[in-house]
């Protein structure tokens, strides 16, 4: 049975009249788990490539630990926010090429003829990511502990993690449902990819910021909101418990999911319009 | 020249003329392959250049140290993203058309080579000037810059060999990632960040046998005035280029054979 099979069985029981929003919600969410479970191609990289890049960053890079002022003597330790981050930013291109795939295919022209409300399409179709943005933590902290990885923050500090993963994945997924949701082309999508490459890469990402001695780059990572996410990451690799970089990370990743929610609610409005 | 030759030239000519022909009327297909080079010099060269300050790092200025790395990296993706364009080619129907009207089918690889080429020279000379604006420093003098520009041609020429072959077997631009991939871990897996000495761990040991690593420290030391190993880099180009030669022509004949 397809995901879409299985999501839209029983149809009176998916989506009547009747159905509230949570268990359409329900339905959705699992569609999207589904899906995402069934195609590991859709994992694999965002799997593949985080942990390639970690593995060459820690080896490159680990000459950077000895600079006075570096906050660890890890790299690999270091390296890990960047790797949590990217996984994220995957997640925006798997939830914006799933819903311009469903509206290039023609599910979302069928969801229209039903009572689904609009907000229950965008929650169900978050779930899916995250999942991914979960399994891809889990998959990120194990490997990374087998390699020799410090994690300074405990065991508590796994749950903070994971719910941070989670919630960064959540928040650039939304914005990655606006995108598709607006352009409807998964191609489209594909396109905004090396914008999010220039985020992580113009970010504290591989250096601390106080020790980026480019000045230009050192202004240009202070104020890409990218680099307190890597840190509020890393604050748990290689700190402990920091509150400053944890509730920055947390409420810079609320204000991206307010927005991307926003722009996400806008985009489907126009969409359904227009089918 | 004979007539053979004349038709070779011909051919290639009227290939790679297309290809320039669609770059100028399309800026957004070579914005990718001039952005990502820019970008990478302003994420390495800007972002890591404290790295200089490592013990042990005895290369005079980073900006230069990651310029020539820049420089090599968008030789070999000049040739991806000119398969790209095969890859699309063959996917739309022109590439077909092409080997039916061609006299000489290796020619259509020759001009697909000459606009890789000049795709990469375009990219060079951008990045070369950003870079200048930027800080490069040169102490090598003009044959020592010839050397680098021949083995980063060298290079150029082997990657579009390597990606003509992966694009005319796979027909299809859904093969762009397996086209791309084998080039990033290539390039990714040579002293990208610090020289080969300051590398720890498994990309150390992968560093001293990936042939991308000669061309890149000979380049390095080349634009410093250094004592290069320029016939090593040579040869491992050269050698490179014979493989990727052999690969394209067998990719060609796939080609062919599938009609």
């Amino acid at each position: 049975m397809t995901a879409d099979a299985a999501a839209l069985r029983a149809p009176g029981r998916l989506v009547g009249a009747h159905a509230g929003t949570l268990t359409q919600v329900g339905y959705l969410a699992r569609r999207s788990i589904t899906r995402t479970v069934r195609q590991p191609l859709m994992i694999v990289p965002s799997l593949v490539f985080p942990l390639f890049l970690l593995a060459v960053n820690s080896s490159g890079l680990e000459a950077a630990t000895v600079l006075p002022g570096f906050p660890t003597d890890s790299y690999l330790s270091f390296a890990l926010g960047l790797t949590f981050m990217q996984g994220a930013l995957f997640a925006t291109m798997g939830a914006g090429q799933s819903i311009a795939g469903d509206i290039q295919h023609g599910f979302f022209n069928r969801l229209q003829l039903t009572p689904l409300r609009g907000r229950a399409l965008i929650a169900g179709q978050l779930a899916g990511v995250m999942i991914q943005g979960l399994i891809q933590g889990i998959a990120y902290l194990i490997i990374a502990l087998a390699f020799g990885a410090e994690f300074e923050a405990g065991p508590a500090g796994v749950i903070v993690l994971f719910a941070l993963s989670a919630l960064v994945g959540l928040a650039f997924g939304s914005i990655g449902l606006a995108i598709g949701l607006r352009t409807g082309n998964a191609e489209a999508v594909q396109g905004v990819f090396p914008l999010l490459f220039v985020l992580l890469f113009l970010s504290s990402g591989a250096l601390p910021r106080d020790l980026i001695t480019n000045d230009w780059f050192q202004t240009v990572a202070t104020l890409n909101p990218v680099s307190y996410l890597i840190e509020g990451f890393r604050s748990l690799f290689i700190t402990g418990w920091d509150g400053e970089a944890l509730a920055l990370a947390i409420g810079l990743s609320v204000a991206i999911l307010l927005f991307g929610m926003w722009a996400a609610t806008a985009a489907l409005r126009t969409q359904m319009e227009r089918t | 020249m004979s007539a053979l030759e004349t038709r070779f030239a011909r051919g290639a000519w009227a290939v790679a003329w297309r290809g320039l022909h669609v770059m100028a009327a399309k800026p957004s297909l070579i914005i990718p392959s001039l952005v990502f080079p820019l970008f990478f010099f302003a994420a390495f060269a800007g972002g890591l250049s404290a790295v200089d300050q490592a013990p042990n790092f005895d290369y005079p200025s980073y900006t230069t140290f990651q310029y020539v790395f820049v420089l090599m990296q968008s030789a070999i993706f000049g040739g991806v993203f000119t398969g790209f364009g095969i890859a699309a080619d063959f996917e739309f129907g022109f590439a077909r058309r092409l080997l039916i009207a061609s006299h000489n089918r290796s020619a259509i690889v020759a001009g697909y080579a000459i606009t890789a080429l000049v795709r990469a020279l375009l990219v060079w000379t951008v990045v070369t000037i950003v870079a200048i604006a930027t800080g490069l420093e040169v102490s090598g003098n003009v044959g020592d810059i010839l050397e680098i520009l021949v083995i980063a041609v060298m290079l150029n020429f082997a990657a579009t060999m390597f990606a003509s072959g992966m694009a005319m077997r796979f027909r299809t631009l859904q093969a762009a990632p397996l086209i791309q991939l084998p080039a990033f871990l290539i390039i990714m897996t040579a002293p990208v960040y610090v020289p080969r000495d300051l590398i720890e761990g498994w990309v150390a040991s992968v560093a001293e046998v990936n042939p991308f690593t000669a061309t890149l420290e000979a380049g390095r030391d080349l634009i410093i005035g250094a004592p290069a190993e320029t016939l090593l880099a040579v040869g491992v180009a050269a050698g490179l280029i014979v493989v990727m030669l052999n690969w394209a022509r067998t990719g060609l004949r796939r080609a062919e054979a599938a009609g």
